[in-house]
């Protein structure tokens, strides 16, 4: 009986999880598109609800109603399950970001970690998808992002690895309060930089969108999707850039703790915070949509393995010769 | 408990259930989101015993890298016609080998379970001294950079040797082809990019060298 009161309790605190980030992700596509459009001087979805804001549904709604198309060549396992994966993917990760100090679902020791493997799975999805389409230009988007992703993770990784150096801890929280007195956005602007850049073409956001570029490979790795499957991919798509943002607030703007630890802003709540970083952090992404041309392949190459792997590197040997140099290495309560 | 014993038994079916199919499925992509399967679950069996570290450090590298590039080079070559030959003609010479490592891996397996008895000496006659208020990331840290440091190093080394090496066997220099270097471009100024040439009747210029 014990168990299923834990098992009903755990459903629970999951779906006030899920809905809401599924929610904010229909919301996200509406602040996307309007900052697109204002900054080419449109005025974007403006039609449907207030403001528009209810665009997103009416078009997950169109998309739920639409006939979902298997080609006849396609391996119609993968081709079902990929963007069951995508989706997925992009929803697990949330079970261990920290909205406040309590308002997490799971604080596990190895959170980031965690973080990183899924986001690192995440071009499972892409990449079954473009095979299973059986088709020239899904496969060859899979192809580039396959490569794209795995590039980006190495400086990511070694990114993650400055910030623990000064941590010393791997949960969530600890990063977070960790920086109480000073956010790690300011030692380590440099890497906060290189992280929002390799964030964007972890996400295959403009101007890394490679692997959809359509002046060449039509819609790439979701050419041959419709309906309700191409929806999802296209939530896994956003949820994983809502993730993005929630790991760069979490590791260079503090998380969950306000700006300065003084009156009107350390009693606003912890949750609005982290929501409020996660937004702004979005907001960049969206203007970058809208001002930077995209990349070609060999300079996206080229940027991720000749200048961000090294120039990550060399931050690392930077960062820890400095906390060894001033005695600042976190000795932590083991 | 019995939740306990619930997903050990699921991850550790699905375990051995995927491992079978990586070498009977037919297809060689199936086998190979087979064996990613197989990682998770083994991964998954992982963080069941505590070791959380080593079951995301076996998430990242082995799912998040190295099967990605399996599948990719899986699905770029086209590996199920080559199967044919293998096995079919009479000049193959991977059964022989691929006989000796598999009985090497046998007897490798018989000795860690015949010496799985003896579990209890090897842990008591170590001298290393394993604190349980630690998380296993912090006692991995402190062992492996102070006790195993030159093992560390020395696999480190050959991970590296390894890289390079294959990047000289594989890299060819190839001639005339057309490159971009930004230095080039950048230092290029109107003196020595715009000139005024006389052309000779019928003979033309030849531009951008």
């Amino acid at each position: 009986m014990d168990y299923f009161i834990t098992l009903i309790n755990e459903i629970y605190k999951i779906l006030f999880l899920v809905i809401p980030i599924l929610v904010s992700v229909a919301m996200i596509v509406w602040l996307d598109r309007r900052v697109w459009g204002l900054v080419q001087k449109r005025r974007g979805p403006n039609v449907v609800g207030p403001f528009g804001l209810f665009q997103t549904l009416a078009d997950a709604l169109k998309y739920i109603f639409k006939e979902i198309i298997i080609p006849a060549s396609a391996n119609k396992t993968i081709f079902i399950l990929a963007p069951i994966i995508t989706m997925t993917l992009a929803l697990v990760a949330w079970a261990v970001i920290p909205l406040s100090e309590t308002l997490v679902l799971s604080d596990i020791n190895v959170g980031i970690l965690y973080l990183f493997a899924i986001s690192s799975l995440g071009v499972y999805g892409i990449i079954m998808g473009g095979w299973a389409s059986n088709s020239k230009y899904p496969f060859l988007g899979a192809i580039r992002s396959a490569a794209q992703m795995v590039s980006y993770e190495v400086s990511i990784g070694i990114i993650i690895i400055n910030v623990l150096l000064c941590v010393g801890s791997l949960n969530l929280n600890d990063i977070v309060l960790a920086q109480k007195n000073l956010w790690y956005v300011i030692p380590l602007f440099p890497m906060f930089v290189v992280f929002f850049i390799s964030a964007l073409a972890e996400t295959n956001r403009p101007p890394f969108d490679l692997p959809e570029a359509e002046a060449e490979l039509v819609a790439g790795y979701q050419t041959e999707y419709s309906g309700m499957m191409y929806a999802m991919f296209w939530l896994g798509e956003y949820a994983n850039i809502l993730l993005m943002c929630a790991m760069g607030s979490i590791l260079f703007l503090g998380g969950w703790l306000p700006p300065l630890d003084i009156y009107p802003l350390n009693i606003v709540p912890a949750p609005f915070w982290m929501i409020f970083k996660i937004l702004f952090l979005f907001f960049l992404f969206a203007i970058i949509k809208a001002i930077v041309p995209r990349y070609r392949y060999d300079q996206l190459m080229r940027l991720g393995w000749k200048v961000f792997l090294p120039f990550s590197l060399i931050y690392v040997v930077l960062t820890a010769s400095f906390l060894l140099y001033f005695d600042k290495l976190p000795k932590g309560s083991f | 408990m019995l939740a306990h014993a619930i997903f050990f038994y699921f991850f550790s079916i699905l375990a051995i259930f995927s491992a079978l199919m990586v070498i009977t499925s037919r297809s060689t992509v199936n086998s190979v989101f087979f064996l990613i399967l197989d990682f998770i679950s083994v991964g998954c069996l992982f963080i069941m015993v505590g070791a959380e570290f080593l079951g995301m450090i076996l998430l990242i590298v082995y799912v998040g890298a190295v099967a990605v590039l399996f599948l990719f080079v899986v699905m770029m070559l086209n590996v199920a016609q080559q199967k044919q030959s293998w096995f079919v003609g009479q000049k193959s010479t991977h059964i022989p080998s691929g006989l000796i490592v598999s009985v090497l891996i046998l007897l490798e397996l018989l000795v860690v379970v015949g010496g799985w008895k003896y579990k209890e000496n090897i842990m008591s006659s170590s001298n290393l001294v394993i604190d349980k208020s630690m998380t296993n990331t912090h006692s991995i840290g402190s062992v492996m950079y102070t006790d195993y440091i030159l093992y560390f190093q020395l696999s480190g080394v050959i991970l590296l040797l390894s890289m390079v090496g294959a990047i000289i066997l594989t890299y060819r220099k190839r001639e005339n082809v057309k490159t971009q270097s930004y230095l080039k471009q950048i230092s290029r100024d109107k003196a020595s990019a715009v000139m005024l040439k006389d052309v000779e009747f019928n003979k033309g210029v030849k531009i951008d060298d």
